[in-house]
């Protein structure tokens, strides 16, 4: 057992954890935060993907003790962002989720390729998704859903009026 | 699906790890990224008593010039490499190679150092480092030696890497301004590991004509007989260039239909160098 501090969503976080517990885990079982799905366990199937100090992570192979002293963020923690806001009404409108098991961490490999890849076209996209899985949806509404919010995104930086 | 009782630590220098590590010998294990540890620890393949976490060792955190060589620190992020946060000496390819090593979420945490100690036969790094003719420093609490990659690994999983030593850095030779590679693998979906993956690189400026070939059940190696053709015709004479390439698949004890494709990745890569 060791104590961890980890700042989850803002907040900080201090609790004595058994040093094998996975960070998923620790967010599910001692957190309280279900958002963050765990799936294949061994880092295939990306369900579990979240953002620790401000990039994606698989949270299934990452220990909670080695994630001590950063900042996650998941899937509850983007009350007021407008970026994940727009992500969630593009997959809304393009139906591009059944079961919603995949999506906490298609939401965040979305909002990871949105904020850093200038020059995102549907090649692109997929590559960037192949590490999520999905057995509802086929990926073409998610893909669809990520070019809805690239061409916004887009248009509202290419815009005089948005400045 | 949960690793066995182990304790973790995470030294901020290097000599604490390497004090770590001559005390606890065979039971320890040393973790950076974890991407390819985290899923063995999950299985149960690995059930080490002690992770040492090398990550945070700020020393093993950057690359710099020694001389015409990179030593690039054994936990520099595969994300970084992609982005290009360190420098280039390798005329663009291990960006290129970065960029297809499975998937973002994992390559902001999977390291170079790591990849090489873990030695899957069928992972970019080792096929990448063997065509660069690039060595890995080793050290312990001993002491420090120097190994060429090819040397390093000798078998799947399995290297010369000893209990009580880590990898600190990565040396990888600078190219010169006229070289030229080409880089071809093939894999199942974007981001699996290479079921065939070849590397070509000539550089006449420093004389350097290189073919590495890896494949899921051996670790990689260099094709001799085409390199040395590679070497000799500049690579224009492709007819002989085929034929070496015939001649060194003919060594693999490898099914007919994964020869094909072997050699279609070889001659891709090849192409992939002159156009």
């Amino acid at each position: 057992m060791r104590t961890i501090n980890i700042r989850v969503n803002g907040k900080l976080v201090s609790r004595a954890v058994e040093d094998r517990l996975s960070l998923a885990d620790f967010l599910r079982d001692h957190c309280l935060l279900t958002g963050t799905h765990v799936g294949c366990e061994h880092g295939v199937c990306g369900a579990c993907t979240l953002f620790m100090d401000g990039k994606p992570i698989r949270s299934c192979i990452t220990l909670a003790v080695a994630a001590d002293q950063s900042h996650v963020r998941t899937v509850e923690g983007y009350q007021g962002d407008p970026l994940m806001q727009a992500i969630r009404t593009a997959f809304n409108h393009r139906h591009a989720l059944q079961c919603g098991f995949c999506t906490p961490g298609m939401l965040a490999t979305a909002y990871d390729m949105l904020s850093r890849i200038a020059d995102l076209d549907r090649d692109r996209i997929r590559a960037e998704l192949s590490g999520n899985l999905c057995r509802c949806t086929g990926y073409l509404s998610i893909i669809q859903a990520i070019e809805d919010v690239h061409a916004k995104h887009v248009a509202t930086a290419a815009s005089p009026l948005s400045s | 699906m949960k690793p066995v009782q182990l304790s973790y630590e995470r030294p901020d220098a290097l000599r604490g790890a390497l004090e770590a590590l001559r005390q606890s010998s065979s039971n320890a294990r040393v973790i950076a990224g974890g991407q390819s540890l985290g899923p063995m620890l999950n299985f149960r393949l690995a059930q080490p008593k002690r992770l040492i976490d090398v990550s945070r060792i700020e020393a093993l955190r950057t690359a710099a010039m020694e001389g015409q060589t990179l030593a690039i620190g054994a936990c520099v992020t595969h994300a970084r490499i992609e982005d290009g946060d360190i420098p280039d000496v390798t005329l663009g390819l291990m960006r290129h190679v970065a960029r297809g090593i499975a998937y973002r979420a994992v390559r902001n945490r999977g390291t170079i150092g790591g990849s090489l100690a873990h030695a899957d036969p069928a992972a970019d790094w080792l096929v990448t480092m063997i065509a660069l003719d690039a060595s890995v420093r080793l050290q312990s609490a001993a002491g420090i030696r120097e190994l060429k990659v090819a040397d390093f690994v000798i078998g799947p999983l399995n290297t010369q890497l000893a209990e009580t030593e880590v990898i600190t850095h990565v040396l990888v030779p600078r190219l010169a301004a006229s070289g030229r590679w080409g880089h071809a693998k093939y894999a199942k979906k974007p981001g699996d590991f290479a079921e065939t993956a070849a590397i070509a690189i000539f550089d006449a400026e420093r004389g350097v004509a290189r073919v590495a070939f890896g494949r899921r059940d051996e670790p990689p190696a260099l094709m001799q007989r085409t390199s040395n053709q590679l070497g000799g015709a500049h690579g224009r004479q492709r007819g002989n260039l085929k034929a070496a390439v015939e001649s060194d698949l003919r060594d693999l004890s490898a099914k007919p239909v994964d020869l094909m494709l072997h050699r279609a990745i070889v001659m891709r890569a090849l192409q992939d160098m002159v156009s």
